[in-house]
């Protein structure tokens, strides 16, 4: 039985050299970045460091980085944070239907607050349409946050045009890039948006850090009130062996983007082509070009996406799926729903996300693993009887 | 820690009485596809008794375990025994299931509450106050 990992959209593994850049400031440079002794210069310096790394990988000034625990904090903190500090101006914020959670929930606790939202659909690929974004603003609107690439699907927004859309109305545009930082090329200046929201554990940096890179002079209520870390804007005790792993991530990430990609891209063609091929009634989810390198999404009809996530991993591979059974809310991916994909279809939802680790023959073991999985679930779907027996789709 | 028991998974990975009964006796079906799980039973009664039981089932490990476990319960008992089992009965059978698939996944008994409901009305007889178990 194989060992193979394709969920690097949950987390991916540490390097061993990122590893190597954290491990001294658990043990010998364990300061705290506050101290003004030379065990506080010393983490003030990796820390500083890797603000300059993080900075660099998407084209943004070291100063305007704001180290935080998670991609989730990053988005919390640009949704609340902005909206909180312009709500002079109006209460109207915008984010796509697609968003992830961390920006979705944000804008609805906005909501709660009295703020107005709007959202923003997407077509059947996933893609946000910049003219839909330009009917949504108003005068009132003081914040627009849409993401930068789709984790469930892969799709990539078009944020450069609707950058060009939010700026004429004079709202903030942040963006969520968690899934992208790392893995394509970001220019902060180039997309034109102020804020952007990464995290290093999707591109070989430890858990519980990443960072949200604010543009200068756009003011931000803090999150998290107490000391003067990050400059007055994120209190509390810098994870300096975190940030140290994020900043050399994010080195690690810039200098090698295209050999990955190249990689990631071909593995993942390799499996969009082929599964569909294999298997019958089998949609490739999200678009066909505008695509993050490493994800291969898919729809199985008539089966469920948790049941072939449990068996497949009874075969040593390991997927996520977006189906309601895998979600602790017990709903559907909102991602695929809003795509208009019905919900007996989203139920059978799989992801794969390739990384380094990954071989052709990786992808040849899930071609070869996945037919048998598919066919025994079906055996037992009364979704698949009906079908065969009337050709009909639906529910009952 | 997973978060299916052994039991759970046992059942799962080696479900009991898959299937459809052709000419079955009463049908049973429950669930829809925006919840995530369906699930449809089948019944052959011999003197008031389930002789054979199958099913069919669109959904998580859990429901699919529920329905192989529901199927072994009720396979050989009279209709009044096999009323009885509950959604409650075929956790405890399985040893527990996560909490959040506790009511969503957990519709064997319901299932095949309505496949005896549907064979008692075949027989002209009413299916009596029961219910099928709860929404």
């Amino acid at each position: 039985m194989g060992e193979v990992y394709l969920d690097h959209v949950a987390t991916t593994p540490v390097l061993p050299e990122v590893l190597e850049a954290m491990l001294p400031y658990f043990k010998d440079a364990y300061g705290n970045v506050q101290s003004l002794h030379s065990w506080g210069d010393k983490a003030r310096e990796a820390v500083e460091e890797a603000r300059g790394k993080v900075a660099d990988l998407i084209g943004g000034v070291a100063e305007e980085i704001i180290f935080t625990a998670s991609g989730t904090e990053s988005n919390n903190f640009a949704v609340k944070g902005l909206a909180m500090a312009h709500q002079a101006r109006g209460k109207h914020i915008v984010v796509s239907a697609i968003e992830h959670f961390s920006v979705l929930h944000s804008a609805k606790t906005l909501e709660k607050w009295g703020f107005e939202l709007s959202e923003v659909p997407v077509d059947k690929y996933g893609l946000v349409d910049p003219k839909d974004v330009a009917r949504s603003l108003r005068k009132d609107t003081i914040l627009v946050s849409i993401m930068h690439a789709n984790s469930e699907v892969g799709t990539i927004e078009p944020i450069k045009e609707i950058a060009r859309v939010v700026k004429q109305s004079g709202a903030i545009f942040h963006t969520d890039a968690v899934a992208s930082a790392g893995s394509i090329p970001i220019n902060v200046k180039g997309l034109g948006v102020d804020a952007l929201s990464l995290a290093a554990n999707q591109f070989y940096g430890p858990k519980g850090v990443g960072a949200l890179w604010l543009k200068k002079g756009v003011r931000i209520i803090p999150f998290l009130d107490g000391g003067v870390q990050e400059e007055g804007r994120r209190a509390g005790t810098e994870n300096v062996p975190a940030i140290a792993g994020l900043g050399k991530a994010a080195e690690l990430a810039k200098a090698e983007m295209g050999a990955r990609a190249k990689r990631f891209s071909a593995l993942r063609d390799k499996l969009i082509a082929g599964l569909p091929s294999r298997i019958e009634h089998v949609l490739v989810t999200g678009h066909p070009t505008k695509r993050l390198p490493g994800n291969a999404s898919f729809c199985v009809e008539f089966i469920e996406g948790e049941a072939m996530l449990m068996l497949l991993n009874s075969q040593g591979i390991a997927v996520s799926s977006g189906s309601a059974c895998t979600s602790r809310a017990l709903k559907a991916s909102h991602v695929l729903i809003a795509m208009g994909i019905p919900h007996e279809i989203a139920q059978g939802s799989l992801l794969f996300s390739f990384g380094l680790d990954n071989t052709g023959e990786d992808v040849d073991y899930v071609l070869e693993t996945m037919p048998p999985i598919v066919d025994r679930l079906r055996q037992m779907s009364p979704l698949y009887a009906k079908f065969l027996k009337d050709k009909s789709r639906g529910g009952k | 820690m997973p978060v299916y028991n052994e039991k759970v998974m046992e059942h799962f990975m080696n479900p009991r009485n898959v299937g459809e009964i052709e000419n079955a006796d009463g049908i049973g079906e429950v669930g829809n596809p925006v919840c995530g799980d369906m699930m449809s039973f089948y019944i052959k009664v011999d003197n008031n008794r389930i002789s054979d039981v199958k099913y069919k089932t669109f959904g998580c490990g859990a429901a699919i375990a529920v329905s192989s476990m529901v199927s072994e319960m009720a396979k050989g008992k009279t209709l009044e025994e096999a009323k009885k089992i509950t959604p409650a009965l075929v956790a405890k059978e399985l040893e527990g299931l996560p909490k959040n698939k506790y009511h969503c996944s957990n519709l064997g008994a319901q299932a095949l509450n309505k496949a005896i409901d549907n064979y008692l009305k075949k027989q002209g007889k009413t299916a009596k106050s029961q219910k099928g178990g709860k929404k």
